[in-house]
């Protein structure tokens, strides 16, 4: 069809437009962030709730599955789908190691009574790194369904043009996990 | 006419709200300088160049001329410089938060809580309490430090400046001064809730020896604003002005800081 | 298993039962007639389903006339309260209804008249201004209208199940979290807000898109409409501005539902936070209103005066200027607060900045008109009564953007008079010019200009009579949201509400005009497709436009595309001139060849996705978790199954082209 490429341009153009929002979103979270660090309460504080370690493992998880991504979009658009799928499902596979990680440190601190209702410092923390994670989660299952289809129907053009902006979201969340990691668990480290 | 009496922002009854008008009327006489020309040229223009006057001269494709574009990007880009100088020392010597003139004498500090239908004020030196009623002296300064335990309101004595917002665990500080006694309306500028209508307090100023005067008969009342009291206080219909003879000491801190974390050294600064 | 929701939420005092009633009876009046006259199968063809720019356009608009109608209603009850509430007399409407109905009327005019007018006329002209057949994204626009609908039906609920909020427009806390406000309006509120923004997010990339990427060949930026230019502009508004009203009411939603701290008193919460967020939205939010209107006014003056637009390049700038300032004096909107001197000083030198590109616009349009020469039909006294309203409603805000000043006046009648002047005299007096002005390209005949004259008048005068005792009541120390009135400020008060009985007869003409139009309009088609000699591209298409809106994309050659058609002498045939060719028989035109052109189906799937929010959005206002789960599960599947859909496209072919335009 000759309006596909047309297509294709306005499609991927719009999603970057998207993720400009997105931005404002995570910005505003941010700076929510920022203004409300240091109302602890008498609950923990930031510094309390960093651990380097896991927070590492966390990032690598992520940035290493932002890698699988890319390959799962090169291997497409060589039209390879066994290589795709499989580079897709190692994708997912990180994305949801690293949602289980953080769904372990939410529950362990609701757990011991520092949940997002204990004070503005945690509220916030929780906003603003649940929000992430809730993106991470509407990805994955996105990235689930494009598996799907791409099983069934192979890599149309279509398909190929779904994979380009999955990809270009599953980046952006990388990107905002290290403005998180930096601003709220290194600086809250240091 | 006596109605003109009302508006009460042109006739200020303070050095405050005299300087506020005084920048209403400068602020106005430079935008005049660009509105009434231009309320001028849109009706000489629409009359003269109306299709019916096929004298007037018709230039269908000028669009576009230098000079022109010069003049008005840059007459409104003076006023504004003028006026945004203006702005910029006015708001500074306006700050809320700035002493008056120390010639004047110490201020008297009034303490302000707004509570939800009813302006609660504390005289932490002469210990005593009013509701809905705040006496001061003409003629003095007079620092409020202003606080809520309610939802936001905003403390406006018209006649005397402008308002300031009360907020649960700040305190803003606003500096007043009547220039003759007088009694003039307070209210809230900020809609708190169901009460909010009932936010509407009087402020008296009296000569020194008539505010001394009062002092001493208040605080020979036997009522007592006690932590017990302001928790019935708080929820109390109160339908006239109250007075009370004596006031918890810790009352006002405490309002604040019951919103303010205790656990650290230093809670939230407001700035 | 119905969360807080319960038989009470049914029952309540005599008005909102009159309210209940006439709401249910309208809603059943309407179900009626369309079962009547047997037209469900046509509304679900022809618009429930329709991805057609022009067919979503009209609905906006029909929304906003419809909204409209209910946020007046909620004006002449404060109007008729304030008349009567004197001297101890408490009125017939107590603080706490008070509140709801003035809450429910700002909210309603913002987001569910004045933001729906403005997408319904860049729906309507914005493709057919850059030459293209529809916007970008045709399918999300639907959704996006539904979205925005289900928003105002959620508000509409609110009167006949529950309570609406009464913290306000902008629901400040601490007002609006659950210790002060434990019902379920600020609910109704925020959910309502969320889904209507989903909508108007997605529009504004969908608008962005399409004026950057969909523009006719030869199209250059520096040659679109000012029109488009201030769309554009007021979309990247949206897109920049829009996220963070989603956060600040997300946030204050989390409060309410988890118990968290953002705004709340104890433990940390900051009302000020929220003050400083909602504004960060909330000044961008009155640019992406206005700008349009300036754009509006951009393409009516220089056809009426009969002259080329002055001065296009500096409009451009003067647009983007103000694009860009109006992200840096939200501050000015609480000066008050208190925030230190040299923070309060520099937003208010700000927005004083801002005025200089808006003067700049001024000065263009009087200079179009110079030399020009000027028709005094119905949209050019729009623009008249638009010039004299906002001068002064500039005036009032530049003096309240000096906060010294504005210490007086901030909260007080003054202000509310101000914002009523810029949005009614300059916002809506913008879109009525459009919508007369558009009406014949959108309906294919023109509107009364006798009535459509009386309409004008009355909302001149009505608006006059209802704001300007405002001003001197702010200047008696009057403040706005009390539901009982001082003496002193009851006589100004009857005169605003005699004002406000003005504008109900302008708004009564104004529809009369449509009715009058409708019954007389075999008498005044437009058969050419350009009534008023335009100058862009919308009026090269006949009137309607076929649903294709251009048979030949058309190639553009400068500034006032169709202008250059008209009078340049390779006359390139324009789409009206063609049909009108046609309709007279006259061979001379040429292009007898038409190509295949590709549309897009039309789909239930933006009103079944708007729908399940809805549900999605009713649960948790009244904590009916599992019906919130199953709206959102069902949204989403629904937007899974409709972006998998390979089949969304049909082909006219190049003969039934042929067929429509020679029809």
């Amino acid at each position: 069809m000759h309006e596909t490429k047309i297509t294709e341009d306005r499609v991927t153009f719009g999603f970057w437009v998207y993720l400009m929002s997105d931005c404002v979103l995570f910005a505003g979270l941010f700076a929510t962030f920022a203004v409300l660090r240091g109302a602890t309460f008498g609950g923990p504080a930031i510094d309390d709730l960093v651990n380097m370690p896991f927070v590492l493992t966390e990032t690598i998880l992520l940035l290493t599955s932002s890698f699988t991504v890319g390959l799962a979009l090169l291997a497409g658009s060589a039209g390879k789908k066994k290589l795709t799928l499989l580079a897709l499902a190692t994708t997912l596979v990180l994305g949801l190691a690293f949602l289980g990680m953080e769904l372990s440190e939410f529950y362990t601190l609701i757990a011991e009574g520092s949940g997002p209702a204990r004070s503005a410092f945690l509220s916030s923390f929780f906003a603003l790194v649940g929000t992430h994670g809730f993106h991470i989660l509407a990805g994955s299952v996105w990235m689930l369904v494009l598996m799907g289809y791409i099983a069934a129907k192979g890599l149309t053009e279509g398909n190929i043009r779904k994979l380009v902006c999955l990809s270009l979201f599953w980046h952006f969340l990388d990107i905002i996990w290290i403005f998180i990691f930096t601003f709220v668990y290194m600086f809250g480290a240091i | 006419m006596d109605w003109l009496s009302n508006f009460v922002l042109l006739l200020p009854k303070g050095a405050i709200a005299a300087a506020e008008l005084g920048l209403m009327y400068q602020a106005t006489f430079f935008m005049l300088i660009v509105a009434v020309p231009v309320l001028a040229i849109t009706f000489f223009f629409a009359w003269h160049y109306r299709a019916s006057n096929t004298k007037a001269a018709y230039t269908p494709d000028w669009e576009h001329s230098k000079l022109e574009e010069l003049i008005w990007w840059a007459i409104p880009l003076e006023i504004v410089l003028i006026v945004g100088a203006l702005t910029w020392t006015s708001t500074h010597e306006l700050d809320p938060r700035r002493p008056l003139d120390s010639a004047l004498g110490k201020p008297l500090v009034v303490q302000v809580v707004a509570l939800d239908s009813k302006w609660l004020f504390i005289y932490p030196e002469q210990k005593i309490a009013t509701v809905n009623y705040v006496a001061i002296p003409a003629g003095k300064p007079v620092q409020f430090e202003v606080t809520a335990d309610a939802p936001m309101n905003s403390f406006w004595i018209p006649a005397l400046g402008g308002q300031i917002y009360a907020m649960t665990g700040m305190v803003n500080e606003l500096h007043l001064i009547a220039t003759n006694p007088g009694k003039f309306d307070g209210k809230s500028a900020n809609y708190s809730g169901d009460g909010f209508a009932k936010m509407k307090f009087i402020a008296e100023a009296k000569t020194q020896e008539d505010f001394d005067a009062w002092v001493r008969s208040t605080r020979a009342l036997t009522s007592e604003l006690s932590q017990p009291e302001y928790v019935r206080l708080k929820e109390a219909d109160t339908p006239e002005p109250l007075m009370y003879g004596e006031v918890d000491q810790y009352l006002f801190n405490d309002i604040v800081m019951k919103f303010m974390d205790s656990t650290e050294m230093n809670g939230r600064q407001h700035e | 298993m119905l969360g807080k929701l319960t038989l009470d939420a049914f029952i309540h005092g005599p008005i909102e039962t009159g309210a209940q009633v006439i709401v249910v009876l309208a809603a059943l009046g309407i179900i009626g007639l369309l079962t009547y006259f047997k037209l469900w199968k046509w509304l679900y063809k022809n618009w429930l389903t329709t991805v057609d720019h022009k067919k979503i356009g009209i609905m906006y608009i029909i929304l906003a006339a419809v909204m409209l109608a209910r946020g007046a209603m909620d004006a002449f009850m404060m109007r008729a309260q304030q008349a009567i509430a004197v001297g101890g007399n408490p009125g017939y409407l107590d603080p706490a209804h008070y509140s709801q109905i003035f809450t429910a009327h700002g909210v309603i005019m913002i987001f569910f008249v004045a933001m729906p007018f403005m997408f319904g006329l860049l729906n309507l002209m914005v493709p057919l201004q850059i030459g293209t057949r529809d916007v970008a994204f045709p399918f999300l626009n639907s959704m996006s209208f539904w979205l925005t609908v289900v928003g105002a039906m959620l508000i509409n609920a609110s009167l006949v199940i529950g309570e609406f909020a009464g913290t306000g427009w902008l629901a400040y806390p601490p007002l609006s979290e659950l210790q002060f406000s434990p019902g379920v309006g600020v609910d109704y509120y925020i959910w309502a807000l969320q889904i209507a923004g989903v909508g108007t997010l997605v529009s504004g990339i969908n608008f962005l898109v399409t004026i950057l990427k969909m523009r006719a060949p030869g199209m250059k930026l520096m040659y679109i409409p000012i029109f488009t230019w201030t769309a554009l502009a007021s979309m990247v508004l949206v897109i920049f501005a829009f996220p963070i009203l989603t956060v600040t009411l997300g946030l204050l939603g989390l409060d309410r539902i988890f118990g968290m701290h953002f705004f709340t008193t104890d433990l940390g919460g900051s009302a000020m936070m929220y003050i400083n967020l909602i504004w960060a939205w909330g000044h961008p939010e009155v640019y992406i209103l206005m700008l349009p209107a300036f754009g509006i006014f951009s393409e009516i003056v220089p056809v009426f005066a009969q002259k080329r637009l002055f001065g296009y390049v500096s409009m451009v700038v003067a647009t983007a200027l103000i694009m860009v300032f109006s992200f840096v004096v939200w501050v000015h909107h609480f000066f008050t607060m208190g925030a230190g001197a040299n923070v309060n000083a520099f937003f208010g030198i700000m927005t004083m900045v801002i005025a200089i590109p808006t003067g700049v616009k001024v000065f263009n349009w009087l200079f179009t008109m110079f030399r020009g020469r000027i028709i005094f039909k119905t949209p050019m006294l729009w623009f008249m009564g638009f010039i004299t309203t906002f001068v002064l409603g500039g005036m009032t805000g530049v003096l309240m953007s000096v906060p010294g000043i504005d210490f007086q006046l901030h909260n007080s009648l003054f202000l509310v008079a101000h914002f009523h002047n810029m949005i009614i005299g300059g916002v809506l007096f913008g879109f009525f010019a459009g919508l007369v002005y558009w009406f014949p390209k959108i309906f294919g005949y023109t509107l009364n200009e006798k009535v459509g004259k009386w309409a004008f008048w009355c909302w001149l005068v009505g608006f006059l009579l209802a704001f300007i005792p405002l001003y001197a009541l702010g200047l008696m120390g009057a403040t706005r949201r009390v539901n009982v009135v001082e003496p002193q400020f009851h006589p100004l008060f009857i005169v605003a509400a005699i004002g406000a009985c003005v504008i109900a007869v302008a708004v009564f003409l104004q529809v009369l005009q449509v009715v009058v139009s409708f019954v007389q309009r075999k008498k005044n088609l437009d058969t050419t497709g350009d009534p008023w000699n335009g100058r862009t591209l919308e009026w090269a298409t006949s009137s309607p436009p076929p649903m294709y809106n251009f048979a030949h994309i058309p190639q553009v050659m400068g500034r006032d595309a169709f202008w250059l058609m008209k009078n340049s002498s390779a006359a390139i045939p324009t789409e009206g001139a063609l049909r009108a060719a046609r309709l007279s028989l006259t061979p001379s035109l040429g292009h007898s060849s038409f190509t295949d052109i590709h549309l897009p189906k039309n789909t239930p799937m933006g009103l079944i996705i708007a729908v399940c929010a809805g549900l999605f959005g009713f649960g948790m206002v009244w904590h009916i978790w599992w019906l919130a789960l199953l709206g959102a599960v069902a949204s989403i599947l629904f937007v899974f199954i409709r972006a998998f859909d390979e089949d969304i496209e049909y082909t006219l072919t190049a003969s039934e082209v042929a067929k429509i335009e020679h029809a």
